[in-house]
C-alpha cells in the first residue's frame, strides 16, 4: 500500500482555529501577569506553543498505525515511568510527580501516559471483533485505563488521574458498552465515595466541599473560587476596563488555572462566548475527522484526544464559574504550562495524522 | 464479527457530539448568569474587595544610664508613600507630587517605573523623615492625590557629635548576609536591627515586634471596614551600668586625641565608662548610610569604627610591669632582687636600653618597690630573665591577658599572651630567650587591650580578684534572657597580703613627683596606677625615618585606681601616639577626678536616713572671752540631711 500523503490534506481550518485559541491564551497571559512577579510569562507560553506546534508537524508525518502497533511496548514503558516517579521521584509541593533528568530538567510522566493511554484504549476497541463488549472485554477495558490511573492517584495527583477517565468512558461509549455495565461503575462509584473521601487529604477535601459554599472558607479554600465568581462576574458583558481583580492579584497565579476567570473579567460575556464558541468549533471539527477516519481505530484516537479536550474545558470553565470543585486541572492551549501545551499539541498532531491518512486504505 | 475496517458506530458518535454541546449550553449558562445577570452584585463585591495589611510599627526600647538617664531614645519620623492599589495613573501624578514633597520628578517617575514590576499591594517609599509642611501637603491632597499616603516610623536619636558611639553602636536595615545566618533566621527583610555595640548585643530585648491591622479599603483607599488587629510590641528599655556623668567626663577627658578610656568597678566588673576615639555619628546610620561615607569610615587609617577599648589589641609597654612584679613576688624571686641601673644592660648579647636614658641620669640601685614607681626597665629586664617566659605566661594569663574578658558587647578581641608553646603552635618555631627580655618591659609579642589590663591590675589592686566586665546587669534584663558569656561573673586569684601591699604601695607612688607620672597627682585622693609608654616599632625603624612620622609615635598607656587596694574604680587609658605615659595619666586623673568628687557629694548610706544627725566636731578658735587665740573647741551638733542629690546631667547631650 503505497500512501501518498500531502500537507494539502492537513487540517488548515483546525490549525487556525487552534492558533487563535493560543494567541488569545499568550494575549491573556501577558495582560493578567503585568504587573506582578510572573512578567514575562507569554514569552514563555510563546516558546512552549512553538515547540508544541514543531511538535505537532512531526507528529503528522509517523503513520499512526505504526504507532498502534508498538503501542504495548509504549504502554510498558509509561507503566514504569509511573512507577519510577513513585519510588524514585522528587517531592515537590507534597507530591512525587516528577523524576530529576541527568540534564537538570524535570520530566512528568503522566502527561506522556495520557497520550498513551489514548493510543491503547483505541487499539484495544480496535481490536475487538463485537459489537458489544463482553464482561471480561470490559473488565479489561478498565484496567487498561485503571493501572495507571491508581499509580498517579498514589503520587498523589487528584487532578490528572481523573482526566485518565474520559479516556476510558469514551472508549467503552463507542466499545459498546452495554446498559449493565455502566450501571455497575456508576453504583459501584457511588458506593466508594465515602471511602474514597476518607482517603482524601484535607485540602482535597476542602476543595470539593468549598466549591459548593465557598463563602463557608472565605479566607481558606473558598477563596480562590470566590475571586473567581467576582471577576467573571465584574467582568459584566464587554468586559470590565479596569481588570481590577485580575491586576490587582486577588485572583492568585491567574496565568495557570484561572486564565479563564482573568480572561472572563476583561472581555465580558461576548468575549468569554466567543473564546467557547472557538473551542467548540474546535471540538466537532475533530468529531468530523473521527468519522471520516480510515478504520476504526483511527476514530477512537480521535476521540480520545476529543474526550481530554472536553473534560479539560467542563472541568476548568466550571471551576472558574463555580459548578466544580478547584481541581488544578488546566485550560487547554490557554493555560500558561509547558506540559500541558505540549500534550495538547502533540494529542492533535496524532489527529492531523488520522485525518491526512483518511483517504488511504 | 467485524473486522478493524468496520466504521464506529454513527449514532454513538453522533450522540457524542449532542453530549458535548449540552456540556458547553450548560458552561455557558454558568456565564450568562455570573456575567449578566448578577454582574451588579459582583462588580460591587470586586470594588470592596481589597483587604489591606498595615503593619503597627513597634518602638525600639530605650538604653538607660545606671542612675535611668536616658541615652537613646527614639522620636517619631513620618515616612511619605505612594500606594499602588488603585489603578490611577501615578506617572501623572508625579509632577505635583514631587513639587510638595520637594523631590527630583524624573527620580519619582524612576521610582514607579521600578516598581512597576514588584506586586501591587505593595506601596513606594518616596522620602523618609518628612518634615511638617510636607506632612501638611500630603494631609491636603487627600481628594486629589488619594494614593499618597504616610506611615509613622520610629526612628533611634542617638546622642551628638558621636558620644559613647561605639559602646552603643547602631541600627540597620538587616542584610541579607545577616539573614542567612542562623541568629536571624525569625527576621524579615526590612526589618531594622542593631548592627553593632549594646544595639547589637542586646537587640532581643530593645527590639519589639511588629503588630499589623487588616482593614478592607474601597477603591478610593477608605477603609470601609476593619478586620481585626494584632498590637504592636514595644520593645523592652535596657538599663547600663554606665554611669552618665563619668561618661561626660571621659568623652571629655580624652577629647579629640586617639585611643581610649575604660572605667570599671573591679569589684563587680561593671563598666562606668567606656570611650573609644576617632568616633563616627550614628545619627548617621539611622536612615540609611550612603556608600561613599561607608567606605570612607572603613578605609579611615585610624579606625573610627573599631571600639579600641575592646579592640584594639597594642602593646602595653611598662603597666605590664604590675604583673612582672605579681609574678616576681609570688615566685619569691623579685622582693629580695637588687639591681643597679645604668641606664641598660646586656643579656644574651644584645645591649637593652632603660629609658631614663632619654633624661641623661640612671636609676642606681633599685629594688621592686622603685623598679615599679620609677619604671626601671633594667630591672624588669633581669627579672624577666630569671622568671621565663612560660612563669610569666602563667601569671598573665592568670589575670586573663590573651584572652577574650567575655564582657558583653559583640567582637571582642582576645589579646597575645606569648608563651613557648604559643610560638610553637603559631609560627612553629622555638621561642627565643631573648625574646623574653622584652616581654618583661611590656614590648614584643604581648598584645593587650585597654579592658583586659584594666581587669588585669584593677584585680592586683584588689587583692586578686578577677570580674567578668558588663555593661548590662544580668539582674536588670528580663527573665527570659540569657546572659551572653559563659566566663565566671568572679575569680580568686590567691596573692600573698605583703606581695599586695608592696606592689599596691609602689603604685600609689607613681602619681607623685617621686613617680613617672607626677603631673597627674590629685590632692586629697589616694590615687594609684602604672604608666606605660610602648613602642609601636623598633628603634632602628625610628631612626631611619627622620623625624619619624606621627603614626611611628609612641603609645601612652596609664591604668589608675583609687583607692589603692580593694578600689572602686579603675581607670584605664590608651593614648595613641602620646609617648609618654604622664599623659595618659593626666587623662585617667580627670577621669578619676570626676568619680571621686561624684561620690563626695552623694550622701553616704549611713546618713541617708531621714532623721536629723549628730555630729561632733572640733575646732580651734578664741575663747569666748578673747583669751587664748588658739582654744581648742568641741561640741555636738545636729544637722539634717540633704534628701535630695545634685544630678550632674539629666540626659546624654544632644537627647532632650
Amino acid at each position: 500500500m503505497s500512501r501518498y500523503i500531502s500537507f494539502r490534506d492537513f487540517d488548515w481550518l483546525l490549525f487556525i482555529f487552534l492558533l487563535l485559541i493560543c494567541g488569545l491564551g499568550v494575549l491573556e497571559i501577558r495582560s493578567a501577569t503585568a504587573h506582578t512577579k510572573f512578567a514575562g510569562a507569554h514569552i514563555k507560553q510563546l516558546y512552549w506553543i512553538s515547540g508544541g506546534i514543531a511538535g505537532m508537524f512531526l507528529m503528522s508525518l509517523i503513520n499512526y498505525q505504526k504507532l498502534l502497533d508498538g503501542v504495548h511496548w509504549m504502554y510498558i514503558a509509561s507503566i514504569a515511568s509511573l512507577l519510577t516517579v513513585t519510588i524514585f521521584g522528587q517531592k515537590y509541593l507534597g507530591a512525587r510527580r516528577w523524576i530529576k533528568m541527568p540534564g537538570g530538567g524535570h520530566f512528568q510522566p503522566s502527561e506522556w501516559v495520557k497520550l498513551i493511554l489514548i493510543l491503547a484504549v483505541a487499539k484495544y476497541f480496535a481490536d475487538l471483533h463485537q459489537r458489544e463488549l463482553s464482561w471480561p472485554d470490559f473488565i479489561k477495558a478498565g484496567a487498561i485505563v485503571g493501572v495507571p490511573m491508581l499509580l498517579v492517584l498514589a503520587q498523589p495527583d487528584l487532578g490528572t488521574a481523573l482526566t485518565y477517565i474520559p479516556i476510558a468512558v469514551m472508549g467503552l461509549f463507542l466499545g459498546g458498552v452495554r446498559w449493565k455495565q455502566a450501571l455497575t461503575v456508576v453504583v459501584l462509584a457511588g458506593l466508594m465515595m465515602p471511602l474514597a473521601f476518607h482517603v482524601l487529604k484535607p485540602y482535597q477535601r476542602d476543595r470539593l466541599t468549598s466549591f459548593m459554599q465557598p463563602e463557608a472558607d472565605s479566607q481558606g479554600s473558598g477563596y480562590q473560587v470566590i475571586q473567581s465568581l467576582i471577576a467573571v462576574g465584574s467582568g459584566g458583558l464587554w468586559g470590565s476596563s479596569a481588570g481590577s481583580q485580575t491586576h490587582l492579584a486577588f485572583l492568585p497565579v491567574p496565568q495557570t488555572d484561572f486564565i479563564f476567570a482573568a480572561f472572563a473579567e476583561e472581555h465580558g460575556f461576548v468575549g468569554a462566548l466567543t473564546v467557547m464558541l472557538l473551542y467548540f468549533i474546535v471540538l466537532m471539527r475533530l468529531t468530523q475527522n473521527a468519522q471520516t477516519a480510515p478504520d476504526r481505530a483511527g476514530t477512537f484516537v480521535v476521540m480520545g484526544v476529543v474526550a481530554v479536550l472536553s473534560f479539560h474545558i467542563l472541568v476548568n470553565v466550571g471551576m472558574v464559574v463555580g459548578f466544580m470543585p478547584v481541581t488544578g486541572i488546566p485550560l487547554p492551549l490557554m493555560s500558561y504550562g509547558g506540559s500541558s501545551v505540549l500534550f495538547m499539541f502533540l494529542a492533535l498532531g496524532i489527529v492531523m495524522n488520522v485525518r491526512m491518512r483518511r483517504f488511504v486504505n | 464479527m467485524f473486522g478493524r475496517d468496520e466504521k464506529v458506530s454513527p449514532v454513538r458518535l453522533t450522540a457524542v457530539q449532542y453530549i458535548v454541546l449540552a456540556i458547553f449550553m450548560i458552561l455557558a449558562y454558568g456565564l450568562w448568569q455570573l456575567q449578566v445577570m448578577q454582574s451588579d452584585k459582583y462588580a460591587s463585591m470586586a470594588e470592596k474587595n481589597r483587604v489591606r495589611n498595615v503593619p503597627i510599627l513597634a518602638p525600639r526600647g530605650k538604653i538607660l544610664d545606671r542612675e535611668g538617664r536616658i541615652i537613646v531614645e527614639n522620636y517619631p519620623s513620618f515616612t511619605a508613600l505612594l500606594l499602588r492599589d488603585s489603578s490611577r495613573d501615578l506617572s501623572a501624578d508625579a509632577g505635583l507630587i514631587a513639587q510638595g514633597l520637594h523631590l527630583d520628578p524624573k527620580e519619582v517617575k524612576e521610582r514607579i517605573r521600578h516598581f512597576a514590576s514588584m506586586p501591587q499591594y505593595q506601596p513606594i517609599f518616596l522620602k523618609d523623615d518628612i518634615t511638617q509642611d510636607e506632612l501638611a501637603f500630603v494631609e491636603s491632597h487627600r481628594n486629589e492625590l488619594p494614593e499618597l499616603d504616610t506611615i509613622v516610623a520610629h526612628r533611634r536619636l542617638y546622642p551628638r557629635n558621636g558620644f559613647m558611639a561605639h559602646l552603643i553602636g547602631y541600627v540597620g536595615e538587616v542584610s541579607e548576609e545577616m539573614l542567612n545566618q542562623p541568629r536571624w533566621e525569625f527576621y524579615n527583610p526590612g526589618d531594622v536591627v542593631g548592627k553593632s555595640g549594646v544595639e547589637l548585643q542586646y537587640n532581643q530585648i530593645l527590639m519589639g515586634k511588629n503588630g499589623s491591622r487588616r482593614a478592607m479599603v474601597n477603591s478610593r483607599g477608605r477603609e470601609v471596614q476593619r478586620l481585626d488587629e494584632t498590637p504592636a510590641e514595644p520593645g523592652k528599655q535596657l538599663k547600663l551600668t554606665v554611669d552618665l556623668d563619668l561618661q561626660i567626663a571621659a568623652e571629655q577627658a580624652l577629647g579629640d586625641k586617639n585611643g581610649a578610656i575604660v572605667a570599671m568597678d573591679p569589684r563587680n566588673g561593671e563598666i562606668l565608662a567606656m570611650v573609644s576615639r576617632p568616633t563616627f555619628d550614628p545619627n548617621d546610620f539611622r536612615v540609611r548610610v550612603s556608600r561613599d561615607q561607608w567606605s570612607k569610615l572603613v578605609n579611615d587609617e585610624d579606625h573610627p569604627m573599631l571600639n579600641k577599648a575592646i579592640q584594639a589589641q597594642l602593646a602595653p609597654g611598662s603597666t605590664f610591669k604590675i604583673i612582672m612584679a605579681t609574678a616576681g613576688m609570688q615566685e619569691g624571686i623579685a622582693q629580695d632582687m637588687h639591681v643597679i641601673c645604668n641606664g641598660g644592660a646586656t643579656f644574651y648579647g644584645r645591649y637593652f636600653k632603660c629609658w631614663v636614658t632619654a633624661e641623661h641620669r640612671t636609676h642606681g640601685v633599685v629594688e621592686i618597690s622603685k623598679a615599679i614607681y620609677q619604671s626601671c626597665d633594667v630591672f624588669f629586664y633581669t627579672l624577666a630573665e630569671k622568671l621565663g617566659i612560660d612563669r610569666i605566661a602563667k601569671y598573665a594569663t592568670m589575670f586573663g591577658l590573651g584572652q577574650k574578658t567575655g564582657i558583653d558587647l559583640p567582637q571582642e578581641v582576645s589579646g597575645v599572651m606569648p608563651s613557648e608553646e604559643w610560638k610553637i603552635r603559631n609560627f612553629k618555631q622555638k621561642w627565643y630567650a631573648g625574646e623574653t627580655i622584652s616581654v618583661g618591659i611590656g614590648q614584643g609579642a604581648v598584645a593587650v587591650t585597654p579592658i583586659q589590663l584594666a581587669r588585669a591590675i584593677g584585680g592586683i589592686a584588689s587583692g586578686g580578684l578577677l570580674v567578668r566586665p558588663h555593661v548590662a546587669n544580668p539582674s536588670d534584663l528580663p527573665g527570659n534572657v540569657i546572659p551572653a558569656s559563659d566566663t565566671p561573673s568572679q575569680v580568686k586569684i590567691p596573692i600573698d597580703p605583703e606581695n599586695w601591699q608592696i606592689i599596691t604601695d609602689a603604685m600609689s607612688n607613681v602619681p607623685s613627683p617621686l613617680g613617672t607620672a607626677g603631673s597627674a597627682h590629685l590632692q586629697g585622693i589616694d590615687f594609684a596606677g602604672k604608666t606605660g609608654s610602648a613602642q609601636t616599632v623598633s628603634n632602628a625603624l625610628k631612626a631611619k625615618t627622620a623625624n619619624g612620622k606621627s603614626k611611628y609615635k609612641d603609645n601612652a598607656w596609664f591604668v589608675g585606681v583609687t583607692p589603692r587596694r580593694n578600689p572602686e574604680i579603675v581607670v584605664a587609658v590608651l593614648f595613641e601616639g602620646g609617648e609618654h605615659g604622664q599623659f595618659a595619666a593626666r587623662i585617667a586623673a580627670q577621669v578619676v577626678k570626676a568619680y571621686v568628687e561624684k561620690q563626695r557629694r552623694l550622701p553616704t548610706k549611713v546618713a541617708a536616713s531621714n532623721k536629723k544627725v549628730e555630729i561632733g566636731a572640733v575646732w580651734n578658735s578664741a575663747s569666748p572671752d578673747g583669751s587664748n587665740q588658739d582654744a581648742l573647741h568641741g561640741g555636738r551638733f545636729v544637722v539634717d540631711v540633704p534628701k535630695k542629690r545634685l544630678p550632674l546631667a539629666v540626659a546624654a547631650p544632644g537627647v532632650q
